[in-house]
């Protein structure tokens, strides 16, 4: 790991994730919108099953990061690096199938599709057959879109939403739907999966709930799991490495421990100490 | 749908829909042929038919895709040219040919559309209205002086492109009307589909979910382009004589009009709207004074009243109508099916 | 005829019909600015204003100044009216719905005004009766210079007013950011009443300059005349009302450059493929606003 200014830390990385080749590497990630730097000198490695965690005070990019990590912005310096390709040159799409899954802090579904239709979007390029095929019915279309139907509601079955399948995606309630996004996001088969405040708007039980499932999630289908979080019981509960951000910067790397007891992320929460 | 009280068996789903088909061609077809149906309605019919593919095509673009073009009249004139041109060319039985014109005609028009859409769909929402718009007069203009430029007759420009063999006929229109509405559902239908409405209800989440969203919204806009011109061609066999002004800013608009009134991404709202749209103002013949006006404030009444249009997004499904008078459920009230209409399978 | 003098002329002309453009094209523009809607209609209220003017100089034998009085009148009612009866019920629907509304009303206006005066044109007579200016070898018509001053004038009393105005400062906050702008105690009611209002008093104008410069009213007269100063006030940024009148005069100079090198017929395609190449370079026009959508 290089240099962790200005908190000296022994990485993210957990034990287990050492000896395989990080899954995301950022480095010395930024942007400018017009003469604002709204995020300067990003630097993580995430480990191949790591969970980790992004916050800071609102307003202090974390959603930029993401933004800039799926390419919805285009870095105006730095590098990605996902396992051992660069993403340079490529768009939101192409990142997602090479490995990127995100969900949005303002729920983004598709919402007068069903609930399956929306997982099966997800499912977009595990479906193979052409345009033709479709309009002509070839068997494989029929034998693909049934498995296709068959993988959406397993992949359902991880929120216990396996009956939902036929029902609206906008009539769920909320918690639902920030459930659905999570599971179109795991269809896209990623290799890090990236949750923007997942348990926004949730209450306690739900996001107790939720923190399982993240576990099970990362365990079931060994990937990385990133998420910004302001329910710092759920951060600190699940996440292995956390970053802190404020300003744009990092300000601070570590375990759970370390953060907690770290001055500087204090003072950027709280403010300075009066003396 | 929600109530899944009946699963049909997809295999019989299709019997039904291809007996339907069939039924329904080979009964029209007698009731033109026998002269039950005056020649004066079956020209109605064909005409409806024609608007039909039009609006079901521009459906593509509005209710699917999310689009809003404003120039698909002159994708119809491209296709209406195209074929015409060739068919004037045709020299021997040009009924036996007229398939392969309305080929060329969808084809031209799926180019043209190929070419406009990649500018086009960059800009989103009333900008690409606006670029459709000023691509739709800019067709209508070259087709109304290329001939000076060229130096040789080839639109004929405003003196009309005349004698194009009138090939279309119930037979050819009812076919294409069927083609259009089963090659549009299975599309839909499928994972293709999927990703252009996908991509008209949050087009950063699709994106996010890997979907190529150039790819599908070009494709989306190619083949309502291709429908629009396979439309201008069967006009052209329809009408015989082809004349720019016919294919100006106002047709787009019409358009347009059935789309919406009937409810977008509505297939048979399209199909309802356009027959209305259509029959009504035939109808309305003898009040021609006010019938312009009769129906201009009808739009603007069922905007008011009904905005998102008379079918909303419904789409109608022979099969699980079917479904529903044999079981216990409450049937509908219309159990009017269109005569053009393939009825639609709904998972 | 100097080459010098061609050239000169064709610039007046170009002026004169950009100036008109640019006035039909601040209501384009300040509709959209306010409540997001491509108002159709407006083109035909130009229609009716040239039809007015016809009434009251031709039927009613009254002189120029009441019919321009009562042309512009006409306008800026029916711009109200409009807005009340079509628009208004219209505000929760989607944009698309008000979109085909505004359709609707240009059809309808075109209808009737075709049922009420036929479908021919009815020559309009004189309006403007000033002597052309010479200078030189070049003479330039008393309409161009009129219709000149008339719209520029126009323009910068529309400037004053929304600069200044409390109204005018209404009607930003409005395009601004409508519900703060509600928080703040602005009547959106009365604000997108005045703007139909101002709107459709500059299209009555331009109706009238219009009506100078080719002295006839027909029911489609409204309907490309329309559809250009729209394509003006896109190509300024539609939305920003210095833009219009950019706009305005930029197509009025484009399809005199069009004529002027003699591709008259293709003038309508110049006017649009500019159109086209504006958007896709700037796709928000030369002076809108760009809004993004924030994730």
């Amino acid at each position: 790991m290089s240099k962790l200014l200005p908190v000296p830390s022994r990485g993210m990385i957990p034990e287990r994730d050492i000896e395989s080749p990080p899954v995301l590497e950022a480095i010395h990630l930024g942007v400018d919108f017009g003469g604002l730097v709204a995020v300067d000198d990003f630097h993580l490695l995430i480990g191949r099953t790591e969970i980790s965690g992004l916050i800071g005070p609102n307003g202090a990019g974390k959603t930029t990061v993401f933004n800039l990590l799926t390419k919805v912005y285009q870095p105006t310096r730095g590098t990605i690096l996902l396992g051992d390709k660069d993403t340079a040159g490529m768009n939101t799409s192409q990142v997602c199938r090479a490995g990127i899954a995100r969900t949005f802090q303002n729920i983004r579904l598709f919402k007068d599709m069903t609930v399956a239709e929306n997982v099966m979007v997800g499912l977009h390029h595990d479906i193979k057959y052409h345009i033709p095929g479709a309009i002509f019915r070839v068997p494989g279309y029929w034998r693909q879109e049934k498995a296709a139907r068959g993988k959406a509601k397993d992949m359902l079955s991880i929120f216990n939403m396996q009956d939902m399948g036929d029902i609206k995606a906008g009539g769920l309630p909320y918690g639902a739907q920030r459930r659905l996004e999570i599971v179109r996001a795991l269809a896209t088969d990623p290799s890090i999966l990236l949750l923007d405040e997942p348990a926004a708007g949730m209450n306690p039980s739900e996001t107790a709930e939720l923190m399982e499932n993240i576990t099970k999630i990362r365990d079931v289908y060994q990937i990385a799991i990133m998420l910004i979080e302001h329910d710092m019981k759920l951060v600190m509960g699940i996440c292995e490495g956390i970053a802190v951000l404020n300003y744009g910067k990092i300000i601070a790397k570590g375990t759970p421990a370390e953060i907690m007891s770290n001055p500087v992320v204090v003072e950027a929460y709280l403010g300075k100490k009066e003396a | 749908m929600k109530q899944t009280t009946n699963k049909m068996p997809m295999w019989l789903r299709y019997v039904i829909n291809i007996i339907v088909f069939f039924v329904l061609f080979g009964g029209s077809t007698g009731l033109v042929n026998s002269s039950i149906i005056s020649t004066y309605y079956t020209r109605i019919i064909v005409l409806c038919g024609i608007n039909m593919i039009l609006a079901l095509s521009l459906n593509i673009a509005t209710g699917y895709l999310g689009q809003l073009p404003l120039g698909h009249a002159g994708f119809m004139a491209l296709g209406a040219y195209a074929s015409a041109i060739f068919m004037r060319s045709v020299t021997v039985s040009p009924s036996a040919i007229f398939p392969l014109g309305i080929l060329i005609g969808g084809v031209t028009a799926a180019f043209v559309g190929f070419l406009i859409g990649i500018p086009a769909l960059r800009l989103k929402g009333d900008y690409l209205a606006i670029i459709t718009l000023g691509f739709g007069e800019i067709i209508r203009v070259v087709l109304l002086n290329i001939d000076s430029v060229l130096g040789f007759k080839f639109t004929y420009g405003a003196a009309s492109l005349k004698n194009i063999p009138k090939t279309t006929n119930f037979f050819n229109t009812f076919l294409c009307v069927a083609i259009t509405c089963f090659v549009i559902h299975t599309i839909m239908k499928s994972r293709h589909g999927r990703a252009t409405l996908a991509i008209r209800d949050n087009e950063i989440a699709a994106e996010a979910c890997g979907i190529n969203t150039t790819y599908y919204k070009t494709f989306g806009f190619t083949l309502s382009a291709f429908f629009a011109g396979v439309a201008g061609a069967l006009y052209a066999g329809y009408i015989g004589v082809l004349s720019p002004s016919a294919f100006g800013f106002m047709k787009s608009i019409e358009i347009l009009v059935m789309v919406v009134l009937g409810g977008m991404g509505s297939m048979i709202g399209s199909i309802i709207s356009a027959t209305a749209l259509t029959a009504l103002p035939e109808m309305l013949r003898a009040f021609s004074q006010y019938r312009m006006i009769a129906y201009s404030l009808l739009l603007v009444i069922v905007m008011i009243f009904k905005p998102t249009g008379l079918m909303g997004n419904y789409d109608f499904s022979l099969s699980s109508l079917i479904g529903k008078i044999g079981g216990k459920s409450k049937p509908k009230s219309k159990t009017k099916t269109k005569p053009e209409k393939d009825g639609e399978t709904n998972e | 005829m100097s080459v010098f003098s061609t050239i000169f002329t064709q610039l007046m002309n170009g002026l004169q019909t950009g100036s008109v453009y640019a006035l039909v094209a601040l209501g384009y523009s300040m509709v959209y600015g306010i409540i997001l809607l491509l108002n159709f209609a407006h083109g035909d209220i130009i229609m009716v204003g040239a039809y007015t003017a016809w009434l009251f100089m031709v039927n009613f034998g009254q002189s120029p100044w009441v019919a321009v009085i009562a042309a512009i009148a006409a306008c800026t009612v029916l711009g109200v009216v409009i807005e009340k009866v079509a628009y208004t019920p219209l505000r929760k629907a989607p944009r698309l719905s008000l979109l085909i509304t505004a359709i609707g009303i240009s059809f309808l206006l075109e209808n009737l005004a075709q049922l009420i005066f036929g479908a021919g044109a009815r020559p309009v007579p004189t309006i403007i009766d000033v002597a052309p200016v010479t200078i030189g070898s070049v003479s330039i018509s008393g309409t161009a210079i009129v219709t000149i001053i008339v719209s520029v004038v126009s323009m910068i009393l529309l400037n004053l007013l929304i600069k200044k105005s409390k109204m005018g400062k209404a009607m930003r906050a409005v395009s601004e950011d409508t519900g703060a702008a509600q928080l703040m105690g602005i009547s959106l009611n009365k604000t997108i009443t005045f703007t139909f209002a101002v709107g459709s008093a500059l299209a009555g104008i331009g109706s009238v300059l219009y009506c100078a410069a080719y002295p006839q009213a027909s029911p489609t007269m409204g309907a490309m005349l329309g559809l250009k100063a729209f394509v003006a006030a896109v190509l300024g940024g539609i939305g920003s009302i210095p833009g219009a009148m950019i706009g305005g005069f930029a197509i009025g100079l484009a399809e005199a450059g069009a004529s002027a090198l003699g591709l008259s017929v293709w003038k309508d395609a110049v006017v649009f493929a500019i159109l086209i190449v504006v958007l896709v370079v700037k796709p928000t026009g030369l002076l809108g606003r760009n809004l993004q959508e924030k994730v």
